[in-house]
Protein backbone atom coordinates (compact mmCIF):
# COMPACT_ATOMS: atom_id res chain seq x y z
CA UNK A 1 0.00 0.00 0.00
CA UNK A 2 2.80 2.35 0.97
CA UNK A 3 4.73 1.49 -2.17
CA UNK A 4 1.64 2.16 -4.30
CA UNK A 5 1.22 5.57 -2.69
CA UNK A 6 4.88 6.43 -3.25
CA UNK A 7 4.62 5.35 -6.88
CA UNK A 8 1.51 7.51 -7.33
CA UNK A 9 3.31 10.47 -5.73
CA UNK A 10 6.37 9.95 -7.95
CA UNK A 11 4.16 9.74 -11.05
CA UNK A 12 2.29 12.92 -10.15
CA UNK A 13 5.49 14.76 -9.24
CA UNK A 14 7.20 13.74 -12.46
CA UNK A 15 4.17 14.85 -14.50
CA UNK A 16 4.02 18.21 -12.72
CA UNK A 17 7.77 18.73 -13.16
CA UNK A 18 7.57 17.91 -16.87
CA UNK A 19 4.65 20.33 -17.40
CA UNK A 20 6.39 23.10 -15.42
CA UNK A 21 9.62 22.72 -17.41
CA UNK A 22 7.66 22.72 -20.68
CA UNK A 23 5.78 25.87 -19.59
CA UNK A 24 8.97 27.65 -18.49
CA UNK A 25 10.67 26.91 -21.82
CA UNK A 26 7.80 28.71 -23.58
CA UNK A 27 7.89 31.82 -21.36
CA UNK A 28 8.85 35.15 -22.93
CA UNK A 29 12.31 36.41 -21.87
CA UNK A 30 12.76 38.03 -18.43
CA UNK A 31 12.19 41.81 -18.46
CA UNK A 32 11.14 42.04 -22.12
CA UNK A 33 9.42 45.06 -23.65
CA UNK A 34 6.34 43.31 -25.02
CA UNK A 35 3.41 43.03 -22.56
CA UNK A 36 0.23 42.35 -24.55
CA UNK A 37 -2.07 42.08 -21.52
CA UNK A 38 -0.42 44.97 -19.69
CA UNK A 39 -0.83 47.31 -22.66
CA UNK A 40 -4.52 46.46 -23.02
CA UNK A 41 -5.21 46.77 -19.28
CA UNK A 42 -3.49 50.19 -19.10
CA UNK A 43 -5.44 51.36 -22.14
CA UNK A 44 -8.76 50.23 -20.63
CA UNK A 45 -8.00 51.87 -17.28
CA UNK A 46 -7.02 55.14 -18.96
CA UNK A 47 -10.31 55.28 -20.87
CA UNK A 48 -12.10 54.96 -17.49
CA UNK A 49 -9.74 57.59 -15.98
CA UNK A 50 -8.48 55.33 -13.20
CA UNK A 51 -4.86 56.22 -12.37
CA UNK A 52 -3.96 52.88 -10.73
CA UNK A 53 -4.32 50.20 -13.40
CA UNK A 54 -4.30 47.43 -10.77
CA UNK A 55 -7.35 48.98 -9.08
CA UNK A 56 -9.01 49.27 -12.48
CA UNK A 57 -8.35 45.58 -13.16
CA UNK A 58 -9.58 44.57 -9.68
CA UNK A 59 -12.72 46.70 -9.47
CA UNK A 60 -13.68 47.30 -13.09
CA UNK A 61 -12.30 44.86 -15.66
CA UNK A 62 -12.29 41.90 -13.24
CA UNK A 63 -14.75 43.14 -10.61
CA UNK A 64 -16.49 39.76 -10.78
CA UNK A 65 -13.27 38.00 -9.66
CA UNK A 66 -13.01 40.38 -6.73
CA UNK A 67 -16.58 39.47 -5.77
CA UNK A 68 -15.42 35.84 -5.59
CA UNK A 69 -12.39 36.70 -3.47
CA UNK A 70 -14.52 38.79 -1.15
CA UNK A 71 -16.97 35.89 -0.73
CA UNK A 72 -14.06 33.53 0.06
CA UNK A 73 -12.83 35.85 2.82
CA UNK A 74 -16.36 36.28 4.16
CA UNK A 75 -16.98 32.52 4.19
CA UNK A 76 -13.59 31.83 5.78
CA UNK A 77 -14.20 34.32 8.59
CA UNK A 78 -17.71 32.94 9.09
CA UNK A 79 -16.24 29.45 9.38
CA UNK A 80 -13.70 30.65 11.96
CA UNK A 81 -16.42 32.35 14.00
CA UNK A 82 -18.43 29.11 14.06
CA UNK A 83 -15.41 26.92 14.87
CA UNK A 84 -13.91 29.17 17.54
CA UNK A 85 -17.14 30.03 19.38
CA UNK A 86 -17.33 29.33 23.09
CA UNK A 87 -18.32 25.67 23.46
CA UNK A 88 -20.54 24.27 26.22
CA UNK A 89 -17.62 22.86 28.24
CA UNK A 90 -15.68 26.12 28.18
CA UNK A 91 -15.94 29.26 30.25
CA UNK A 92 -14.60 32.78 29.98
CA UNK A 93 -11.97 33.90 32.48
CA UNK A 94 -11.33 37.61 32.78
CA UNK A 95 -7.67 38.08 31.75
CA UNK A 96 -5.51 39.76 34.39
CA UNK A 97 -3.98 43.11 33.40
CA UNK A 98 -0.30 42.47 32.71
CA UNK A 99 2.69 44.72 33.22
CA UNK A 100 3.78 46.27 29.91
CA UNK A 101 7.38 47.38 29.48
CA UNK A 102 7.49 51.16 29.24
CA UNK A 103 9.24 51.40 25.81
CA UNK A 104 6.79 48.86 24.33
CA UNK A 105 3.84 50.88 25.63
CA UNK A 106 5.23 54.19 24.36
CA UNK A 107 6.15 52.79 20.94
CA UNK A 108 2.81 50.99 20.47
CA UNK A 109 0.74 54.03 21.45
CA UNK A 110 2.74 56.34 19.15
CA UNK A 111 2.61 53.96 16.18
CA UNK A 112 -1.10 53.08 16.58
CA UNK A 113 -2.60 56.34 15.19
CA UNK A 114 0.08 56.53 12.47
CA UNK A 115 -0.64 52.97 11.33
CA UNK A 116 -4.39 53.51 11.47
CA UNK A 117 -4.22 56.67 9.34
CA UNK A 118 -1.83 54.92 6.92
CA UNK A 119 -4.36 52.10 6.52
CA UNK A 120 -7.24 54.51 5.88
CA UNK A 121 -5.05 56.49 3.44
CA UNK A 122 -4.17 53.34 1.52
CA UNK A 123 -7.89 52.43 1.29
CA UNK A 124 -8.95 55.92 0.19
CA UNK A 125 -6.22 56.23 -2.47
CA UNK A 126 -6.64 52.73 -3.88
CA UNK A 127 -7.68 54.01 -7.30
CA UNK A 128 -4.72 56.45 -7.47
CA UNK A 129 -1.65 54.80 -5.97
CA UNK A 130 -0.50 51.25 -5.13
CA UNK A 131 -2.68 49.67 -2.48
CA UNK A 132 -6.43 49.63 -2.13
CA UNK A 133 -9.21 48.21 -0.03
CA UNK A 134 -7.59 44.89 0.75
CA UNK A 135 -4.13 46.16 1.72
CA UNK A 136 -5.40 49.19 3.62
CA UNK A 137 -8.08 47.14 5.37
CA UNK A 138 -5.54 44.69 6.76
CA UNK A 139 -3.23 47.54 7.87
CA UNK A 140 -6.05 49.45 9.61
CA UNK A 141 -7.36 46.32 11.33
CA UNK A 142 -3.96 45.15 12.58
CA UNK A 143 -3.16 48.71 13.72
CA UNK A 144 -6.03 48.56 16.23
CA UNK A 145 -4.40 45.53 17.84
CA UNK A 146 -1.34 47.58 18.81
CA UNK A 147 -3.55 48.60 21.74
CA UNK A 148 -3.31 45.00 22.96
CA UNK A 149 0.49 45.30 22.92
CA UNK A 150 0.56 48.81 24.42
CA UNK A 151 -2.17 48.40 27.05
CA UNK A 152 -4.07 45.17 27.66
CA UNK A 153 -6.87 43.03 26.31
CA UNK A 154 -9.65 44.87 28.11
CA UNK A 155 -8.60 48.18 26.56
CA UNK A 156 -8.74 46.54 23.13
CA UNK A 157 -12.18 45.07 23.84
CA UNK A 158 -13.47 48.49 24.82
CA UNK A 159 -12.62 50.09 21.44
CA UNK A 160 -13.74 47.01 19.55
CA UNK A 161 -17.46 46.33 19.94
CA UNK A 162 -17.50 43.07 18.02
CA UNK A 163 -21.16 43.26 16.95
CA UNK A 164 -20.46 46.53 15.11
CA UNK A 165 -17.63 44.94 13.10
CA UNK A 166 -19.64 41.80 12.35
CA UNK A 167 -22.50 43.95 11.07
CA UNK A 168 -20.30 46.23 8.99
CA UNK A 169 -18.60 43.17 7.46
CA UNK A 170 -21.97 41.86 6.26
CA UNK A 171 -23.14 45.32 5.18
CA UNK A 172 -19.97 45.90 3.12
CA UNK A 173 -20.41 42.56 1.34
CA UNK A 174 -24.03 43.44 0.59
CA UNK A 175 -23.12 46.92 -0.65
CA UNK A 176 -20.66 45.39 -3.16
CA UNK A 177 -23.50 43.20 -4.46
CA UNK A 178 -25.94 46.14 -4.52
CA UNK A 179 -23.43 48.24 -6.51
CA UNK A 180 -23.18 45.36 -8.96
CA UNK A 181 -26.94 44.98 -9.23
CA UNK A 182 -27.31 48.74 -9.74
CA UNK A 183 -25.55 48.22 -13.07
CA UNK A 184 -28.17 45.60 -14.03
CA UNK A 185 -31.02 47.94 -13.04
CA UNK A 186 -29.44 50.76 -15.05
CA UNK A 187 -29.67 48.54 -18.11
CA UNK A 188 -26.07 47.42 -18.65
CA UNK A 189 -24.53 44.43 -16.87
CA UNK A 190 -23.66 43.14 -13.40
CA UNK A 191 -20.75 45.18 -11.98
CA UNK A 192 -20.33 47.09 -15.26
CA UNK A 193 -18.61 50.43 -14.66
CA UNK A 194 -21.03 52.58 -16.66
CA UNK A 195 -23.13 53.91 -13.83
CA UNK A 196 -21.24 56.98 -12.64
CA UNK A 197 -19.36 59.72 -14.49
CA UNK A 198 -15.65 58.87 -14.80
CA UNK A 199 -14.57 62.23 -13.36
CA UNK A 200 -11.18 63.91 -13.68
CA UNK A 201 -8.08 61.73 -14.06
CA UNK A 202 -6.00 61.30 -10.86
CA UNK A 203 -8.52 62.71 -8.36
CA UNK A 204 -10.14 60.86 -5.46
CA UNK A 205 -13.51 60.61 -7.21
CA UNK A 206 -12.19 59.46 -10.60
CA UNK A 207 -12.86 56.06 -12.14
CA UNK A 208 -16.65 55.69 -11.90
CA UNK A 209 -17.64 52.90 -9.49
CA UNK A 210 -14.00 51.92 -8.78
CA UNK A 211 -13.62 54.08 -5.61
CA UNK A 212 -16.98 52.87 -4.25
CA UNK A 213 -16.22 49.18 -4.78
CA UNK A 214 -12.74 49.79 -3.38
CA UNK A 215 -14.21 51.38 -0.24
CA UNK A 216 -16.67 48.48 0.17
CA UNK A 217 -13.76 46.01 0.01
CA UNK A 218 -11.79 48.15 2.47
CA UNK A 219 -14.59 48.08 5.06
CA UNK A 220 -15.22 44.38 4.45
CA UNK A 221 -11.55 43.38 4.87
CA UNK A 222 -10.94 45.62 7.89
CA UNK A 223 -14.04 44.27 9.69
CA UNK A 224 -13.30 40.69 8.67
CA UNK A 225 -9.73 40.85 9.99
CA UNK A 226 -10.89 42.45 13.26
CA UNK A 227 -13.53 39.71 13.74
CA UNK A 228 -11.03 36.98 12.83
CA UNK A 229 -8.35 38.25 15.23
CA UNK A 230 -10.97 38.80 17.94
CA UNK A 231 -12.00 35.15 17.78
CA UNK A 232 -8.38 33.95 17.87
CA UNK A 233 -7.57 36.34 20.74
CA UNK A 234 -10.62 35.21 22.71
CA UNK A 235 -9.45 31.62 22.39
CA UNK A 236 -5.87 32.48 23.31
CA UNK A 237 -6.63 34.84 26.20
CA UNK A 238 -10.12 34.40 27.61
CA UNK A 239 -11.79 31.09 26.85
CA UNK A 240 -10.71 28.20 29.08
CA UNK A 241 -11.79 24.59 29.25
CA UNK A 242 -13.62 23.45 32.37
CA UNK A 243 -11.12 21.65 34.58
CA UNK A 244 -13.41 18.78 35.49
CA UNK A 245 -13.98 17.55 31.96
CA UNK B 1 22.01 47.31 -11.45
CA UNK B 2 18.34 46.23 -11.41
CA UNK B 3 19.35 42.63 -11.97
CA UNK B 4 21.76 42.77 -9.02
CA UNK B 5 18.96 43.96 -6.71
CA UNK B 6 16.66 41.20 -7.98
CA UNK B 7 19.35 38.56 -7.44
CA UNK B 8 19.99 39.79 -3.88
CA UNK B 9 16.23 39.75 -3.13
CA UNK B 10 15.92 36.23 -4.56
CA UNK B 11 18.90 34.99 -2.50
CA UNK B 12 17.47 36.53 0.70
CA UNK B 13 14.16 34.88 -0.16
CA UNK B 14 15.78 31.45 -0.57
CA UNK B 15 17.73 31.94 2.67
CA UNK B 16 14.76 32.94 4.81
CA UNK B 17 12.54 30.24 3.26
CA UNK B 18 15.14 27.60 4.13
CA UNK B 19 15.42 29.04 7.65
CA UNK B 20 11.62 28.78 8.04
CA UNK B 21 11.71 25.10 7.06
CA UNK B 22 14.74 24.24 9.20
CA UNK B 23 13.32 25.90 12.33
CA UNK B 24 11.13 23.36 14.15
CA UNK B 25 9.62 25.38 17.00
CA UNK B 26 6.28 26.84 15.77
CA UNK B 27 6.59 30.08 17.77
CA UNK B 28 10.03 30.84 16.29
CA UNK B 29 8.83 29.64 12.91
CA UNK B 30 6.18 32.38 13.03
CA UNK B 31 8.90 35.00 13.52
CA UNK B 32 10.97 33.59 10.63
CA UNK B 33 7.79 33.56 8.55
CA UNK B 34 7.38 37.25 9.29
CA UNK B 35 10.91 37.96 8.02
CA UNK B 36 10.15 35.79 4.98
CA UNK B 37 7.01 37.86 4.36
CA UNK B 38 8.95 41.12 4.45
CA UNK B 39 11.64 39.77 2.09
CA UNK B 40 8.92 38.55 -0.29
CA UNK B 41 7.33 42.04 -0.17
CA UNK B 42 10.73 43.54 -1.10
CA UNK B 43 11.05 41.06 -3.98
CA UNK B 44 7.58 41.97 -5.31
CA UNK B 45 8.40 45.69 -5.09
CA UNK B 46 11.73 45.18 -6.87
CA UNK B 47 9.84 43.32 -9.62
CA UNK B 48 7.56 46.38 -9.98
CA UNK B 49 4.47 44.91 -8.33
CA UNK B 50 3.97 47.29 -5.37
CA UNK B 51 0.28 46.37 -4.99
CA UNK B 52 1.08 42.71 -4.39
CA UNK B 53 4.03 43.79 -2.24
CA UNK B 54 1.72 45.77 0.04
CA UNK B 55 -0.70 42.83 0.41
CA UNK B 56 2.21 40.55 1.17
CA UNK B 57 3.60 42.99 3.75
CA UNK B 58 0.24 43.29 5.51
CA UNK B 59 -0.78 39.62 5.39
CA UNK B 60 2.49 37.71 5.24
CA UNK B 61 4.56 39.64 7.75
CA UNK B 62 1.88 40.75 10.23
CA UNK B 63 -1.38 38.80 10.08
CA UNK B 64 -0.27 35.20 9.44
CA UNK B 65 2.52 35.14 12.09
CA UNK B 66 0.10 36.73 14.58
CA UNK B 67 -2.54 34.04 13.95
CA UNK B 68 0.11 31.31 14.29
CA UNK B 69 1.40 32.80 17.57
CA UNK B 70 -2.14 32.99 18.97
CA UNK B 71 -2.83 29.36 17.97
CA UNK B 72 0.45 28.21 19.57
CA UNK B 73 -0.43 30.05 22.76
CA UNK B 74 -3.86 28.42 22.88
CA UNK B 75 -2.45 24.94 22.34
CA UNK B 76 0.23 25.41 25.02
CA UNK B 77 -2.29 26.82 27.49
CA UNK B 78 -4.53 23.82 26.98
CA UNK B 79 -1.64 21.41 27.58
CA UNK B 80 -0.64 23.02 30.89
CA UNK B 81 -3.29 22.00 33.48
CA UNK B 82 -3.30 18.31 32.48
CA UNK B 83 0.41 17.43 32.35
CA UNK B 84 2.76 20.03 33.77
CA UNK B 85 6.03 20.13 31.81
CA UNK B 86 5.00 18.79 28.40
CA UNK B 87 4.53 21.31 25.64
Amino acid sequence: MKRLRLALLALGGAGLAALLVAACLDLPGFGGRSHPYGTRAVHASLTRRAANTIASVNFDQRAYDTLGEMSILFAAVLGCVVLLRQARDEHRAQPQPAEVARPVRRYALIVLPVALVTGLYVIAHGQLSPGGGFQGGVVAATALHLLYLGADYRALERIRPLAVYETSDALAVSSYLVLGLAGVLAGTAFLANTLLPYGTFNTLSSGGTVPLLNAAIGIEVASAVVVLLANFLDQAVEIEEEHGS
Amino acid sequence: MDDAVIVVALLLMAGSATAAVVQRDPARQALVLSVLGSVLAVLFTVLQAPDVGLSQLAVGSALTPLLIMLSVRKVRRRGRPEDGGAK
